[in-house]
């Protein structure tokens, strides 16, 4: 977590610095096939994040050496364009992006049937347009549709949603000066269908109790989110279903 | 297809592990909270400011920190810098290659870093020698001599032990030494889940077949304060809590034992 101040994120009302209600989500819009060359893709706003996912494959692993031979490997690259944070980033992955891509493969990796592509690497690509706090779990979240859009068999789609502590109280989805100045950020994400958690990360300080709030806060988000995921899927192919019938 | 046969013997690996921890045993006959015997030798480098060499079973670690003069960053002016970095050494396993610093050793560094600066440890804003210009920074370096599974807390005591005897040398800037400023003692304990066992501090062959670990650290107070989820396999919350208890047990006996705090 960031400096402590004493500014204050819940004013008299119990309303946040946006307006939001404690175990209120932030906008979010989902977009399917977005792009033309990769095999999949998707594009989240959430917030004010904008996010962009591409993924190719599967197809064979490259350098040969990571070829498993009796799976796929998932190879995510989290990746914030210089232009997405209040000072400039510098381009290229960081010690926190490479942390964060390993994450999100290892969260993926618990959803794709990886066993039926053996030797062949699934690569996710995931563009941090501009950045809001919750990337990694946008990210994330634009992924599974992503994946699912590249034809990809999987469990479910993995969703997310980060809870967090702000002025002692639990809250559902942090944004930028939440995160900076709360006490807390918790993101998780959990395939809906078995109620597993797949990614899931913590710093500040929470007592047991906290936890317990905040992990079923972000799992009820999560299951609405699930529904955002499989809704903007079916726009996109009832899109298309309408088109062929107008030719 | 054919498989290689270091994936028969990976296959049969887990299968045995995920079968005896099925009927409540593992490996090395521990008992699935109990830690490894864990020794931590303060003080091993003296010339570091702080060092601390951890053996915890036969996973083996040196931690040295650092303390130097430097500029703040602009946006905490008034607060001395902290800075974590892991070495995977390459004679500490057949794995281990050298090179820049590889995802694993990166996620090491910065779990380690997250439960000191969370806990927040080191009272960091004690740490300025002229507002806005100079401040003292606490490198700590983790090298990893032996691998024998469990970086992650081996690797995270061993920062601690240091920080606990770590100087701040003033002295080269005609003040008096003092120690660093400590205000908690973070803990973190790591379990890997075996088949549907959970399993406290695994041992090598544990973390090779594991289909997941999660890492927690808490403080004195019982307080969870940085997790980490790692490996592609998924956890259930009752998993997840029970992790946090076993954490926060073997945190205290840990303080109290080993540190003696």
């Amino acid at each position: 977590m960031g400096t402590q101040s004493s500014m204050k994120l819940i004013n008299e009302e119990g309303l946040r610095i946006d307006g939001r209600k404690f175990n209120e989500l932030r906008p979010i819009r989902i977009e399917v096939g977005v792009l033309n060359r990769a095999d999949g893709s998707a594009y989240i706003e959430w917030g004010g994040n904008k996010v962009l996912v591409a993924v190719y494959g599967p197809r064979e692993a490259f350098p040969k050496h990571t070829q498993n031979p009796s799976r796929a490997i998932i190879n995510a690259r989290y990746n914030m364009a210089a232009f997405s944070v209040d000072e400039r980033k510098r381009p290229g992955p960081d010690r926190r992006a490479v942390e964060i891509s390993k994450v999100i493969g290892e969260a993926l990796e618990c959803a794709v049937f990886t066993e039926q592509f053996p030797r062949t690497s699934i690569d996710v690509y995931i563009e941090v347009l501009q950045a809001d706090a919750g990337t990694r779990i946008a990210g994330l979240t634009a992924a599974s549709v992503a994946l699912v859009d590249a034809g990809i068999p999987m469990k479910d789609m993995v969703v997310g949603c980060a809870s967090g502590k702000i002025d002692g109280k639990v809250v559902l989805d942090l944004n930028k000066e939440e995160d900076n100045f709360g006490e807390a950020d918790l993101p998780i994400a959990i395939i809906p269908r078995t109620n597993e958690i797949v990614l899931l990360q913590m710093d500040g300080n929470m007592t047991k109790d906290e936890l317990s709030e905040a992990i079923g806060m972000s799992k009820k988000a999560a299951l609405y989110i699930s529904n955002l995921q499989k809704e903007a899927l079916l726009a996109k192919y009832k899109g298309q279903e309408s088109e062929k019938e107008g030719e | 297809m054919s498989k290689s046969s270091d994936e028969i013997v990976y296959g049969l690996k887990r299968e045995y592990l995920e079968k005896i921890s099925s009927q409540g045993s593992r490996i090395d006959g521990r008992k699935f909270d109990e830690v490894r015997n864990l020794v931590v030798t303060p003080n091993f480098v003296p010339r570091a400011e702080g060092s601390a060499e951890v053996r915890l079973g036969d996973t083996r670690v040196l931690v040295g920190v650092k303390i130097e003069q430097g500029e703040p960053f602009p946006d905490t002016p008034n607060s001395g810098i902290l800075t974590t970095n892991a070495e995977l050494l390459p004679m500490a396993s057949p794995t281990f290659e050298s090179g820049p610093p590889n995802e694993d050793s990166i996620e090491l560094a910065r779990v380690v870093d997250r439960g000191i600066r969370e806990s927040k440890m080191i009272d960091l804003d004690s740490l300025v020698i002229e507002e806005g210009k100079k401040v003292w920074v606490v490198f700590i370096d983790i090298h990893v001599l032996d691998y024998d599974g469990n970086l992650i807390d081996a690797a995270s005591i061993g920062a601690v032990a240091a920080l606990l005897e770590a100087k701040v040398p003033a002295s080269k800037i005609g003040r008096e030494d003092i120690p660093l400023p400590i205000r908690h003692i973070p803990i973190m304990i790591t379990s890997a889940k075996i088949g549907s066992s959970l399993v406290v501090d695994p041992c090598l062959e544990e973390e090779e077949v594991a289909s997941a670990r999660i890492s927690v650290a808490t403080n004195e107070e019982g307080n969870v304060v940085a997790m980490q989820k790692g490996l592609a396999g998924s956890i259930t919350e009752e998993e997840l809590f029970l992790a946090i208890e076993s954490s926060i047990k073997a945190g205290k006996d840990i303080r109290k034992r080993v540190l003696r705090k």
